[in-house]
């Protein structure tokens, strides 16, 4: 079985239809189920957060077979993950798509019980420390897209439970928890 | 019902009438009556199809559940009535009235001594003068006597010295003797103008001599190539089959015009059709291109073209008719002619055993691929793909290397486990057929070598059928070329 790094290919990487999208109703819906799938979990084991459409993306080509997704199947599979609310399109010409393997929803919860694991209820962190601080090492917001971490802090911030302010150094922003 | 005093006449399939060697059509008419006042036994034929040939005048009911047709033959008339310009007759539908020599019981018959008047009532709205024109023309032009040396079962294998003779005896007394007068007063004025027109005759009758010739040539390669198939060498074979097959092709001797049929055109055109492509659909396998079909038709009709939207409305008018073709139009908006027990499920069935072979599992096929299997042309063959595809059995793959199809794996993959793959199903079979290959194209260095060499062994104790070409495979590999 093939890998793309540590990532475990199915047998169907290697079916050449499965790089044409297909034309035909039920075979296409299957066809993009399966690449739904496949994206989302590539992404959160690789930690992808945003895919280029233009850009050069491993799962969308196979060079054992030779096939590459063409641009109008990559934007047909990462519109059917926007429809789902599991991604979302960052500019107009759909070029750049962010990929939700949690939902923000899921996000803000991760936050909160990383709050309460560390006893941080009443403190306060930069938003790049909850990325990359110590705290975080070894959880899932380690490393984590800004965007969605925002995003998160936001929904978060309208519960109530956290208010966000303009920090002392120009580019980064503070974090008050109220847990 | 007629039978009794009008012979009947053939019909195909598709209802068109069956007209003997030489028999060319030249009017068609719509909603016509057929009755004789003079019997009061005879029936009245109404509102039906009449067919004017050069042999016979036919008689079609233009109801399709009791079909009948009957006809009279030209050779059995005597004399054909003028019309009579009148006032009263601009308000009634226009007759011609003609008179046939009949058997004392009153059958149509070319022998017989007594005579009946047989009125033709035209009700749909016809050029009276012009069919009266091409009526006359028909019965002078005693085309009956010129094939019926040719062939025995014409309808009056004629004896001109009969009729000729029987009209002598008509009486030059009475009403009836003044309408001959009359006629042959007509007849005189219409010589001169004949006369003019005696290049043309003789130009057409030319063109007939060459079609019995041909008809003849035909006759003598197919008794040729009965009696000495044995003798004769495949080149003189292949030419004697070539040329058949362009006789045949020349073909249709009475094609149905927009000039003989009037409006009736597509109809009858129709008709024509149905009967024509029954041939060309066998050798076709079922299915065949309306493209091809607008060639050969039109190549047998020789000089009478015609335009493909006349094909197209003939095709259409199928489904009117109880033919047993019909017009397929795919939804890539190729069409096509088809038998009506044509069947896709064969096709398709066909389609996918090919698919299944291994190297078809690995590689795909493509129309070229499916068009020699199936025997078809590969436009056909890729309408068949098409359709295959749409009914979910095959799916395509679009890429450099063209335009292929692969049998439809994607219902065949778990929807909750993608790793999962079913035992003995098409995507097992699909995974055997392609991991070989795959393993030795992409990291063969380190898996090549562990996979050939259970493989060789394997081979040695011959557990594995297609072994040799699995060594083969690896023999092109420098690394593998090592260990053998």
């Amino acid at each position: 079985m093939q890998t793309l790094g540590e990532f475990k290919l199915p047998h169907f990487f290697n079916y050449p239809p499965y790089f044409t999208l297909q034309p035909v109703r039920d075979t296409r819906e299957k066809q993009i189920q399966l690449w739904k799938e496949l994206i989302l979990d590539y992404c959160r084991t690789q930690k992808v957060f945003v895919i280029g459409l233009d850009e050069d993306f491993q799962l969308f080509s196979n060079p054992t077979i030779e096939r590459s997704l063409s641009h109008e199947a990559r934007e047909a599979f990462l519109s059917a993950l926007v429809s789902e609310g599991r991604a979302e399109w960052l500019d107009k010409g759909h070029r750049k798509c962010l990929i939700l393997w949690h939902r923000i929803q899921d996000w803000a919860d991760l936050i909160l019980h990383f709050v309460k694991e560390n006893g941080l209820e009443d403190s306060v962190m930069t938003v790049e420390e909850i990325r990359s601080g110590v705290e975080s090492r070894g959880t899932e917001l380690h490393g984590m897209d800004r965007t969605i971490l925002m995003r998160a802090l936001k929904l978060l911030e309208h519960k109530g439970k956290l208010a966000i302010f303009k920090g002392t150094s120009a580019d980064d922003e503070g974090v008050k928890f109220s847990i | 019902m007629a039978g009794n005093f009008l012979p009947a006449a053939k019909l195909t399939a598709s209802g068109r009438p069956v007209l003997d060697s030489g028999e060319v059509e030249c009017s068609l008419l719509s909603t016509v009556d057929l009755h004789s006042e003079d019997l009061l036994a005879f029936p009245l034929l109404k509102s039906g199809l009449l067919i004017l040939t050069t042999h016979r005048l036919l008689w079609l009911s233009s109801d399709s559940n009791t079909p009948t047709a009957v006809y009279i033959p030209l050779s059995t008339i005597q004399h054909i009535f003028s019309t009579k310009k009148s006032i009263k007759s601009m308000f009634h539908s226009p007759r011609v009235r003609f008179q046939v020599s009949t058997t004392p019981e009153g059958h149509v018959s070319e022998k017989g001594l007594k005579s009946l008047v047989i009125t033709l009532i035209l009700r749909g709205k016809t050029d009276i003068d012009s069919f009266l024109g091409k009526f006359w023309d028909a019965w002078r032009g005693r085309a009956w006597e010129t094939s019926g040396s040719a062939t025995e079962s014409g309808p009056g294998s004629g004896s001109r010295e009969g009729s000729e003779s029987l009209a002598l005896k008509v009486p030059v007394v009475g009403v009836s003797g003044i309408l001959r007068k009359e006629q042959e007063m007509w007849e005189s004025t219409d010589k001169s103008l004949q006369d003019a027109f005696q290049d043309l005759n003789a130009l057409m009758s030319k063109a007939k001599e060459m079609v019995v010739l041909a008809e003849r040539m035909r006759l003598k390669l197919l008794s040729g190539s009965n009696n000495q198939t044995s003798e004769t060498n495949d080149d003189d074979m292949g030419t004697k089959e070539e040329m058949q097959d362009w006789l045949l092709s020349v073909g249709i001797a009475s094609p149905v015009t927009k000039e003989s049929a009037g409006a009736l055109y597509h109809q009858q055109l129709s008709r024509q059709l149905a009967d024509f492509v029954k041939k060309p659909l066998e050798r076709a396998g079922g299915m065949i291109n309306l493209i091809d079909i607008y060639c050969l038709f039109n190549r047998a009709r020789g000089t009478e073209l015609i335009s493909p939207d006349d094909l197209r409305q003939a095709c259409s008018l199928w489904e009117k008719f109880d033919t047993p073709v019909m017009l397929r139009k795919f939804d890539s908006g190729v069409m096509v002619i088809q038998n009506k027990t044509h069947s896709d499920d064969e096709v398709f069935s066909r389609i996918r055993s090919l698919v299944l072979k291994p190297d078809a599992l690995r590689t795909g096929i493509s129309a070229s691929d499916a068009a020699m299997t199936l025997g078809v042309a590969p436009a056909m063959a890729k309408e068949y793909l098409l359709a295959a595809e749409g009914k979910g059995f095959l799916c395509r793959d679009v890429s450099s290397d063209g335009f292929r199809f692969y049998i439809n794996l994607f219902p065949e993959i778990s929807p909750d486990d993608r790793y999962f793959v079913k035992d003995h199903g098409i995507y097992s079979m699909w995974i055997s057929a392609v991991s070989f290959r795959l393993a030795f194209f992409t990291d063969y260095k380190e898996v090549g070598k562990s996979i050939f060499w259970t493989m060789t062994v394997d081979f040695m104790e011959n557990k594995l059928p297609s072994g040799c070409q699995i060594y083969s495979e690896a023999y092109k590999i420098p690394e593998l070329f090592f260990f053998l």
